[in-house]
Parts: structure tokens; sequence; C-alpha cells
């Protein structure tokens, strides 16, 4: 087999898929329908995926809804990226014991030792990927390595899904991250109405196609795919405009658009926790009742909390109007200083999921405005 | 033991494993601030730990949670561990009622220090403020054991009130050191005040100093250092001689936390001593 092949799956076929990576010991996730929207879920059968559904998001919504009945990846994304599987939201780091040696007493610690489940996720978008990369990066690539991080990362296998349409609140293309999975997946999926078009990214990706023994793909579907995916790019409404970055936010420190929006937004943390590159962290202490035992817990912990900006006695960042300075200074500019690129992926979580409709895009864009 | 003898990789050593030591000394500097000698329980840590002038470890307290705190003791010494600590907070409140004998968690060292190599053979200023210079003490003790390798040593120190003047015997103390100044002052003095009244920016106008060949160390509130930085500069110090101790909400110790972020910087990281012509658009700011 040819890398780089592109092979044809009929609709009927994406259970031998699922058979596949059951039977090679995966626990399998896949965008299933709960509570309005669609969440990481274990998947037996293709027919728990939302068939004939797709979703509408806008500032501060997002809504299920009816779609083509013959597509099952319609739905672009839910609130949870890959980031839960990979740097979970609460992760038990070590334990603590006051143990006595010979009448003296001591503490010493156990720490956790790093192990992950093997998990095959079905539907990551390539927004996703780029921002499992940038944690990879942040996580694993400094001076220091998160154990837990690379654990769970390489048990993890990915089956890509292209985005055949865009939210109103997808923005990928003007951050170069999507709608179509370059690279970063095991398998990556195009939808089309009779059959997908699948692709091999990895060893155990080509591995998995050779055993389904599956005809190559016509050129004219290829084609259509590509088509498809070009249009779902140019239908994006929403675009950041990088030029002068990280410098020009920084010198909007100023700007009298950060009071307008401390004046929308309550500091619930809702974009911190959706977003998939958000990597902030606070570890908790949970010592038992008869104080011989604590545990360490590290949560996700965001910026617009509180305590994020306190020491002794001050708060760096008081109001909502410093906490969201700092969220989207950090998210799209200094963290072009830090890591390379810009901490934004253009998924539009943080936009749909923000309770008051917030649109990050559009603040963004009056904030690069002269006052 | 040399650091390549250490069984353990840096990123090991410094990352989330933290490691028991006992307090082997603890001396009173003020009612509320104490130097805490440490010393680790296991012998291949004790061995292999090495830290630089102006590091810090973050302590840890059973069943309480994580500080970071600036190691004062000399770095060519590496086996005698002390941490000066003010209780301020949670964390500092318990360890101020720690004993000698008690057990608490070591893990670091971490960031970038004073430029104490740097600053050899040159004239050295030292500039602090306020309450905690604690930071800067360790340095300017490293300068007076190795006295010959340094130009002349300036020590300006300015607080509001005369109360709020702590080390006050150590001032004495570096005041008889050879080529060495201590320079004073209070902007609300009382009357037995024997130094300058006014801030601390004042006493730069009535030194004379080389510029060309001064590296400059503060410590204290961010915007006096901020100020003072500002009227060093316009006094010809080049604003890459000038290191500054920032202070944030350091957590983790390794940059991957996040609460510590100075513009592009992580102050764990890339601090918490920073040099001024990096640092001079982001003091006195939250971002």
């Amino acid at each position: 087999m040819r890398a780089g092949t592109i092979f044809r799956l009929e609709k009927s076929g994406l259970d031998r898929l699922l058979s596949s990576l059951i039977q090679q010991g995966f626990r399998t996730l896949a965008p299933i329908e709960r509570d309005g929207t669609v969440m990481w879920d274990v998947i037996e059968s293709a027919a728990a995926l939302p068939w004939g559904r797709r979703e509408s998001q806008q500032p501060g919504c997002y809504r299920l809804e009816k779609g083509d009945a013959n597509r099952c990846f319609d739905v672009v994304n839910g609130p949870q990226s890959l980031k839960s599987l990979t740097f979970v939201s609460r992760e038990k780091l070590s334990s603590v014991r006051r143990e006595a040696d010979a009448g003296v007493s001591k503490i010493n610690f156990y720490p956790v030792r790093p192990e992950a489940e093997k998990i095959a996720v079905l539907g990551a978008r390539a927004c996703d990927l780029a921002a499992l990369a940038m944690q990879e990066k942040i996580l694993t690539q400094g001076e220091y390595a998160d154990p837990f991080f690379t654990a769970r990362r390489d048990s993890l296998l990915i089956v890509a899904v292209n985005c055949m349409r865009s939210a109103d609140t997808c923005f990928c293309a003007s951050m170069d991250t999507g709608p179509k999975a370059i690279s970063g997946f095991d398998l990556a999926m195009t939808e089309l109405d009779a059959a997908f078009l699948i692709e091999a990214g990895s060893e155990i990706g080509s591995a998995i196609l050779a055993e389904l023994s599956l005809p190559v793909a016509e050129v004219g579907e290829i084609e259509a795919a590509a088509a498809a995916i070009a249009a779902a790019a140019a239908s994006q409404k929403r675009a950041i405009d990088q030029h002068g970055l990280p410098q020009a936010l920084f010198d909007a420190h100023n700007h009298p658009q950060w009071d307008d929006v401390a004046g929308r937004c309550l500091s619930c943390t809702n974009c911190t926790m959706v977003c998939p590159t958000c990597f902030c962290h606070a570890v908790e202490e949970v010592p038992s009742l008869d104080r011989g035992e604590s545990e360490r817990f590290r949560s996700w912990d965001s910026c617009f909390s509180p305590e994020h900006g306190y020491i002794h006695g001050k708060n760096m960042r008081p109001t909502t109007r410093e906490r969201y300075r700092m969220w989207m200074t950090h998210k799209l500019g200094a963290w072009i200083d830090q890591f390379d690129a810009s901490g934004c992926v253009g998924c539009g979580r943080c936009i749909s999921w923000c309770p008051v409709g917030i649109d990050l895009v559009e603040e963004y864009s009056k904030v690069r405005e002269e006052p | 033991m040399s650091s390549e003898a250490c069984p353990y990789p840096a990123d090991v050593m410094r990352s989330n494993q933290i490691h028991p030591a006992r307090i082997i000394e603890k001396r009173e500097e003020t009612p509320d601030i104490h130097t805490y000698r440490l010393q680790f329980e296991e012998k291949e840590i004790a061995d292999c730990f090495a830290f630089a002038g102006g590091q810090f470890n973050m302590l840890y307290i059973f069943g309480v949670g994580e500080v970071p705190i600036s190691i004062v003791s000399d770095p060519e010494n590496a086996h005698i561990l002390d941490h000066t600590i003010r209780v301020v907070g949670r964390v500092t409140e318990v360890i101020g009622r720690m004993d000698v004998g008690d057990v608490m968690g070591v893990r670091g060292p971490f960031g970038k220090g004073w430029p104490l190599e740097e600053a050899k053979s040159k004239d050295v200023l030292v500039v602090t403020g306020g309450l905690g210079c604690a930071p800067v003490v360790g340095a300017i003790e490293y300068m007076f054991r190795r006295r010959e390798q340094y130009g002349h040593i300036r020590i300006m120190h300015g607080v509001k009130t005369p109360r709020d003047l702590l080390y006050r015997e150590r001032f004495d103390q570096w005041r008889k050191e050879p080529n060495t100044e201590v320079l004073l002052a209070s902007d609300q003095p009382e009357k037995t005040w024997r130094y300058h009244t006014g801030v601390i920016t004042e006493l730069f106008d009535i030194v004379e100093m080389d510029p060309t060949n001064t590296i400059c160390m503060m410590c204290g509130p961010e915007i006096m250092m901020k100020l003072a930085a500002r009227r060093l500069t316009q006094r010809g110090l080049p604003d890459n001689a000038l290191y500054l101790s920032m202070e944030r909400n350091m957590q983790c110790g390794i940059g991957l936390c996040g609460h510590c972020q100075i513009g592009p910087y992580f102050s764990c990281r890339d601090g918490p001593v920073m040099r001024y012509d990096l640092i001079a658009p982001f003091l006195a700011r939250d971002v």
C-alpha cells in the first residue's frame, strides 16, 4: 500500500472500522448526542453516531438541529476538544503520608505512576489536532515534560474527520489550522453522501486500513471531497488578522474596549474551560480528616478565577477588565513569543459557550481599532 | 559530590517530585520573619542538590500546599539550605509555627538568579525597598564572602517609616565592609532618623557612580523598581546592566501552570530575576 493513498469506506463499513479498533483493545470514543450537544462517549456501533444531525452555533448559543440523514459527522464540534483526553481536568499527582520511622516522624511522598488506557477517538477535527499538537509542545517539549500528558498522548489513537461544513463560529481557515486535517492523526476520514474517504497518517493507521482491505477511492470522489472542504473554509465569516502580533496587543494595554468587554464578561471561566489549548492548572491539597495522608490533585485553572493573579496581599488582576485582557493578550499575543504560534486554533468554542455571547474575534478586532 | 554524579536527571529533580527536608535551625530575623536551615532527609538528594544565587525552591507543607521561597544561603555550600520566610499567607502562617525537627518538602531549585558572575570586577549597586528584600540578601552576602572579586558595593534601601526597617544589624554590619557604602532613606522619618529623608530615587543624585562599570540589582515594590530603573537609566546606566527581582503568583516553578506571566515571560522560569531591558514595558502591569 502506498503512503497517502485514499481509500473508500462504505457507510455500512464504519462498523468494521469500529470493531477493528475495539478488538485491538482501544476504548473507542466518538461524539455522541447528549445534553443538547455532542460529547465524547464510548461507541460500539456506528448507529450511535448523530446521524441526520447538525448544529447551529452563534455567540452564546449552541443548538442541535435536523440535518442531512445520510451524514453522521455534520456536527462540527461540541464543548469538548481532545484536551480532556490528554490533559485531564483533574489528575492525582501524588500522595503524601505522615509515617514514623524508629520513633522519628516523617513525611513520605508517593508519586502517582503515569499510566493511561488505550483510547481511540473517532471524529477529531483539524482544529483539535492543531490544539493537541500545541499542548504537546507546551507540556512535553520544554525543559520539563509532563509524564501524565505523555502517557495519555502515547496511548491515544486518533481518527480525524475533515470538516465538510463550518459552524458560524468557526475561523480555523484564518488560523491556518483547518478545516482539513493535515497531520497528527492515525486515520483521517471525509464524509460524502454515499461513502467515506479514508487515509492513514501513521503506521498503525496503515495497518488498520490494510486489515479492512478497502478499494482505492475514485478521482471524482476525491475531487468532490476537496471541493467541499474548500467550500467549508470559504464559508467562514470570522477571521483573525494576525499582522502586528504580539506587539499590537501589548501596545493595546490601555484600550477602552477592555472596559467595554468587562461590562459584559461574567468571569465565569467557560471560555478557558472549552479552549483546547488553555493549559493553566493549579494543584489542590486534599488532606484526610485524620491528617495522616494528603493527596495532591492537579486541576484546570483559569485566568478568569480571582486567585489566578494573587500574590500575598495583592491581586495582579483584580477585576474582569484585567482578566479578559490577560486572556486575549496571552492567547493571541504573548503565546506567539512563548510557543512560536498563536494560542488560538479558531475552533470558536469560546464564542459559542460564552453565556453572554462575547465574541473573541469581534473583541479582538475592536481592540485593534484606534480608540 | 559534583552534579555529574547525581543519579537523577535535572527534570526529575525539579519537576513534580517533592523531597522531604528537616528544619535543623530556626533563626529569628524579626518577630514575624525567620530564617530556616533545611537538610534533605534523603542523602542522595542532599549530595546532588545544587543551586545558583537567587534561585528559589517550592517549599511544601503537609496538607497545606506550596510556596516559592528564595534560597539565601551560599550556592557553593549547597548542603546548607537557608530560606528566610515572612508570615504573610496561608502556607507561611503554618511555616511560622514550625520549629527545629519539623519536616517540610522541597521541590527545586527553580528560576534564574542574580548576575553574580557578570558583576565580578564591576561596581555593584543594590537597590531595595519596602519590607521584603530577602531575595537579595543572599546575593549581598555572597559578594561579601568574595569581597576582593567585586568593585565598590553600594547598598541603598528605602522604607516608608523607620519602623519598616528590617535587618538593621545587617545594614550596620555591611557598612563596615571595605569599599562599601550603605545608604538608607525614609520618606516619613522620626526625629531620631540619622539617614536621608525622602524617597530612594533621591539617593541616586547624591552619589557618584560610574554607570559604564556598574551592575545594579533591585528588589522591592514594583512601582519603586520602575521609577528607580527609569532614573538610573537616565543617569546613564545601560538598561541591560539592571536586574530586577519580580514577584508573581508562582505555583509550579517550571513555566507550565500559567499563573506567573509577565508579558511574554513566565517569571518562575525566565525570572524571578529579570533584566530591565527585557521587562521594562511590562513593569507594574498585569499582562
